[in-house]
């Protein structure tokens, strides 16, 4: 279908989608930089991996499909969930694990949703998500960071998080966090510079106007506001502190560059504040009462499956009619 | 009290009916074409699923256990949860013509909702009391409804996408639940 170019007489210069994506994908680098750093290579090395099978497996749905090639492929959208999958998945993940993964997100999750702008989950979030659930082994086993002592022959082993949630029993939180090197001071050696990475980056996105304040500011604002009431004072029943739910884990990525996914997120102004502040409650649901490591995917997941119903009930009236 | 919570949430969320248990499946991918008939269906299930696990308690208690024949309970079950759906609809025809007309259409499909019978014979197997099972039945039916309201909406939305002639109608929206299953399991562990 050939469209026709008119020229807007209101704006000078609009963002194109592949502009978008290009921004979204440098706005990556400086957390991608302290990955690397502490994690060594292993997320580069992923992301170049994920990045060419994404490229295939959307040239052959393309080709399936008999939609030209080039239109779509230069829009960057798959390179996009190729690389949010490479920076969520464990540095020392093996090929095959990456590749499913890949699979699930552009053939799945994207293109049997008629493809970009259609999909209704987040494609990166979806692999995330079956991965997780299919080889967990594989996906709890992230690369030990720089810096911690180990025995020699340890290459992985559970992140901060995970540490603090199975291995606390009934100490109290100080006394827990002195014991084990892999906290570091706020969140765990690397995590607090890898979330500092992902929120300069997603700053920048915030200041270019590519993704709107409210989702990133409800979500961190309710996490927060989880962490606070259920730290406890730091007792052994404590839910861990509000430092460590904000620059552990995944949450300034899933903050900045996954719940702000333009197509699978809530659309209306207020719609984006209720969105952004159920997927930080359903984090903290996940993380502290729940069984597995971190709860952004599945967080996102339903704040998705909740989006057009909560689009549904937030469609702002006109002034004149009000 | 604490117990009944957590028997609503783990109804609710963790062992959701629909995306956790498969229970209830035909009325989840038949009346989920509109916001408007998924609410309707909504709220007749939660009325229905509640009354039935109270009435299917007494049942079993006060008449299948003296009786010693509580290896009828199925067939019990379905004829009492039909009954007691008929009775309603009767009932609410002459006394509130306005909540017949909203539920009125949605409530002889409830009687061939798996979920109902499901309900009946999962308390019985938990050995509920009578407010447990009361609250439990509550609370399958409060998954449902959310479930069935939320897949209402996303499937309005997937009208719109230009998803490839193969997977059109029921076979994405299949897909669209197991995806919905897939965050579901996060709640895993949760209680």
């Amino acid at each position: 279908m050939a469209v026709k170019k008119i020229k807007l007489p209101t704006k000078l210069k609009a963002f194109s989608t592949s502009l978008i994506m290009l921004w979204v994908l440098a706005a990556c680098i400086p957390g991608l930089v302290a990955l690397t750093v502490f994690f060594g290579w292993g997320s580069i090395i992923n992301i170049i991996w994920l990045g060419i099978w994404a490229l295939l497996f959307e040239s052959m749905v393309l080709v399936f499909r008999k939609r030209p090639l080039g239109f779509y492929l230069k829009d960057y959208s798959a390179l996009v969930t190729a690389v949010l999958l490479g920076l969520c998945i464990p540095p020392s993940s093996p090929w095959w694990l990456s590749l499913t993964g890949i699979f699930f997100a552009i053939v799945i999750a994207k293109h049997l949703y008629g493809g970009l702008g259609q999909n209704l989950f987040n494609p990166a979030m979806v692999a995330y998500a079956v991965l997780l659930i299919a080889f967990p082994l594989e996906m709890t086993n992230w690369t030990i960071p720089l810096g911690i002592e180990q025995e020699i022959d340890a290459y992985t082993g559970a992140t901060a998080l995970d540490l603090f949630r199975n291995e606390r029993g009934a100490m109290l939180v100080n006394e827990f966090w002195s014991q084990h090197s892999a906290f570091g001071t706020l969140s765990g050696i690397g995590w607090e510079w890898v979330n500092g990475g992902f929120l300069l980056g997603g700053l920048v996105l915030l200041y270019k106007r590519i993704i709107g304040w409210q989702i990133p500011v409800a979500m961190l604002g309710s996490l927060l506001l989880m962490s606070a009431l259920f730290y406890d004072g730091g007792s052994s029943a404590s839910g861990g502190s509000p430092f460590m739910h904000l620059f552990g884990g995944g949450t300034m990525l899933g903050a900045f560059f996954i719940a702000t996914d333009p197509v699978t997120a809530s659309t209306t102004p207020k719609g984006r504040l209720i969105y952004g502040a159920l997927i930080g409650i359903v984090t903290y649901i996940i993380r502290v009462w729940g069984a597995y490591p971190d709860g952004i995917a599945f967080a996102v997941l339903l704040g998705n499956f909740t989006a057009p119903f909560i689009d549904y009930y937030t469609q702002p009236t006109p002034s004149q009619h009000a | 009290m604490s117990e009944l919570i957590i028997i609503l949430i783990s109804a609710i969320l963790v062992n959701n009916f629909v995306l956790v248990q498969f229970l209830g499946l035909c009325p989840f991918m038949g009346s989920s074409n509109k916001i408007e008939t998924a609410i309707g269906m909504s709220a007749a299930t939660t009325f229905v699923l509640t009354l039935a696990s109270m009435v299917s308690y007494l049942v079993y208690q006060y008449l299948l256990v003296p009786l010693d024949i509580t290896w009828l309970r199925t067939i019990a079950f379905i004829v009492v949860i039909a009954a007691l759906v008929n009775f309603t609809e009767i009932l609410m025809l002459k006394t509130s013509p306005l909540l017949h007309k909203v539920l009125g259409i949605f409530l002889p499909l409830i009687t061939t909702n798996c979920a109902v019978l499901g309900v009946a014979l999962l308390n019985i197997n938990a050995g509920n009391s009578f407010v447990e099972s009361a609250f439990y039945g509550f609370g399958a039916a409060l998954g449902f409804s959310l479930v069935l309201v939320l897949f209402a909406a996303l499937r309005e939305k997937l009208n719109l996408a230009d998803v490839p002639a193969p997977f059109q109608g029921p076979s994405i929206a299949m897909i669209t639940a197991a995806l919905m299953s897939l965050a579901f399991m996060g709640f895993t562990g949760l209680v």
